[in-house]
């Protein structure tokens, strides 16, 4: 009786103490960016372009990072989604259930899921260089669609995997084609699809390693898909490898703000895919 | 040779013989028959269906009974060919709609799936308004015109006793009906694709007894124009609705007959023991 009740107490300590780390963890994340960048984040960071000087501590901001970022992954997202969405829908409405070739896909999504977002950005730049682009705008928004590409298709997926079969049936015996079944098909898993995507945006506005050699960095905002653009993480990169005090606080600013849009995006996933689930019901 | 659509043509324009001769034509050249042929149906290596030979009598209502597992929903599903979406499923044998066999090698799948209107176990509403589950069938088979559709959704919602009832939020989501009159709008939607043929797959087995006992009103309602294939498992079902029987059990036909005679007078053995409930 004895060895049972240590047992249950032993183990309980090592759940509570592995839920506590990732908490300390994530507080001390935000914590530590919070305290170093709160101070250094003013309106002239978010509003303006980096001024002359900007790297040796002078006025300036970053609009230049945030609207690059937004660029790059606008961009990015519009790639992934036009192939994304296809591919999950031929593996699971136009596919038999279980067939050799969609779980092919499906292993090869898991397989790109895990590749490492510095070989995608050396995959890239070897493709760019290929192709003949300069590190630009175009550059990386190809390089950042094809590693969030695999994360939105696996979780799409796996949102129309859980659609129940009665609705194509009921499509289908009204004499539906497959097309205009999949178009329906599409509206009922519209919400799915924004969870698919607010996840791969998170994901992908953040990465710093695809953009490295693929978009450049520039203090203006690029007019053109040839133009190098600048990007948030990188940004961060850059100021925080800076002798300067202020410029290195400036980075934790810069994070601040990373940050920041990156909770929203999230919190907005999770909205999505709990009205989701909701209406799964 | 004329097509029988230039001799009803011939006929249309010709105002003496007209209509009287036309319909009849219609009867006579396209009856509208569904008879089942040698079928086999094999699911991987599995035979599902022995040697289905069954003629459906038309403007009736032919219920199919029999244990669980024994192929009822599988025999509906060759009916309308929703079998062909699942590769594993191997049909032999033929099935004759109004003279053609669905499963010749010539035969657009669509236009049999169009004769025949499925209501399925659980009522499954289309992600949209009431108005547009209706008008989705037609739409897609190509009525455009405003006037035809809002006519054809009045037609059919009210056929099916669903138009009071929602005329005044025809727009909000048929998700927002209660299970009943889902599948009451279910059985509208279906209607507005203008079948032949009405397959029931347990459609009631879902629901609670009044919205049964609408739905059940409305199939008999059905039968003056079209022909009704129900599974069921219920018997008392089968005895308050059908004309004809057909008993399935393990894949074969046991015995098919009228209502009257099969529960008062069953031939077969395996029949009295199922009716008396020696096995279920």
């Amino acid at each position: 009786m004895k060895k049972k009740q240590l047992e249950e107490k032993v183990f309980k300590v090592i759940m509570i103490g592995a839920a506590a780390i990732i908490l300390v963890m994530l507080l001390y994340i935000i914590g530590t960016v919070l305290y170093k960048g709160l101070p250094s984040l003013t309106w002239d960071m978010i509003t303006k372009m980096p001024g002359g000087g900007f790297y040796l501590g002078k006025e300036g901001g970053v609009l230049n990072a945030i609207v690059g970022s937004v660029y790059i992954i606008i961009g990015a997202l519009a790639l992934s989604t036009l192939i994304s969405v296809p591919l999950v829908m031929y593996i699971n409405f136009y596919l038999p259930p279980n067939s050799k070739f969609s779980k092919v896909i499906r292993f090869s999504l898991d397989i790109l899921f895990g590749i490492p977002s510095i070989v995608y950005g050396a995959f890239g730049f070897a493709l760019m260089i290929y192709l003949g682009i300069r590190a630009s705008l175009l550059g990386g928004i190809i390089t950042v669609g094809m590693l969030i590409m695999p994360i939105m298709m696996r979780s799409f997926d796996e949102v129309a995997r859980l659609l129940s079969r009665d609705l194509p049936d009921a499509l289908l015996s009204l004499g539906a084609t497959k097309y205009e079944m999949t178009k329906i098909l599409l509206r009922q898993l519209m919400p799915g699809l924004m969870t698919a995507i607010l996840l791969a945006v998170g994901r992908g506005i953040g990465d710093a390693a695809t953009v490295l050699f693929t978009a450049g960095y520039t203090d203006n905002i690029p007019v053109s898909l040839n133009q190098p653009v600048a990007t948030l993480p990188l940004a961060i990169f850059f100021q925080l490898g800076s002798p300067v005090a202020e410029v290195q606080n400036r980075a934790y600013a810069s994070a601040v703000i990373l940050t920041v849009l990156i909770l929203v995006l999230s919190f907005s996933a999770r909205y999505f895919s709990s009205k989701f689930s909701k209406n799964k019901i | 040779m004329i097509s029988l659509d230039q001799q009803i043509e011939i006929l249309t324009v010709n105002p003496v013989m007209a209509t009287d001769r036309t319909t009849q034509l219609r009867k006579v050249i396209k009856n509208h028959t569904l008879r089942v042929e040698s079928l086999d149906v094999y699911i991987e290596k599995q035979h599902i269906l022995k040697d289905i030979n069954l003629t459906i009598p038309e403007k009736s209502i032919t219920c199919i009974i029999g244990p669980s597992g024994c192929g009822k929903s599988t025999f509906l599903k060759t009916l309308n060919r929703m079998h062909d979406e699942t590769p594993e499923v191997r049909i032999s044998g033929k099935v004759f709609v109004d003279d053609e066999n669905i499963y010749d090698k010539n035969i657009n799948v669509i236009d049999t799936r169009k004769k025949m209107g499925l209501l399925a176990q659980r009522p499954c509403p289309l992600p949209m308004s009431i108005f547009d589950n209706v008008a989705y069938g037609p739409r897609i088979h190509g009525t455009r015109k405003r006037k035809a559709i809002n006519q054809t959704v009045i037609k059919y919602l009210q056929y099916v006793g669903l138009w009071d009832e929602v005329r005044g939020r025809i727009r909000s989501s048929a998700n927002r009906l209660s299970i009943g009159q889902q599948q009451r709008l279910c059985l509208a939607r279906g209607l507005a694709i203008e079948p032949e043929y009405i397959l029931g797959d347990e459609a009631t087995s879902a629901l609670d007894p009044l919205s049964t006992k609408i739905i059940e009103e409305l199939f008999i309602k059905l039968k003056d124009k079209y022909t009704v294939i129900l599974v069921t498992h219920t018997l008392r079902q089968a005895k308050r609705i059908a004309d004809h029987i057909v008993f399935m059990y393990l894949g074969q036909i046991i015995e098919t007959g009228t209502t009257e005679e099969f529960f008062s007078n069953p031939k077969q053995k395996l029949t009295r023991d199922y009716l008396s409930g020696s096995f279920s």
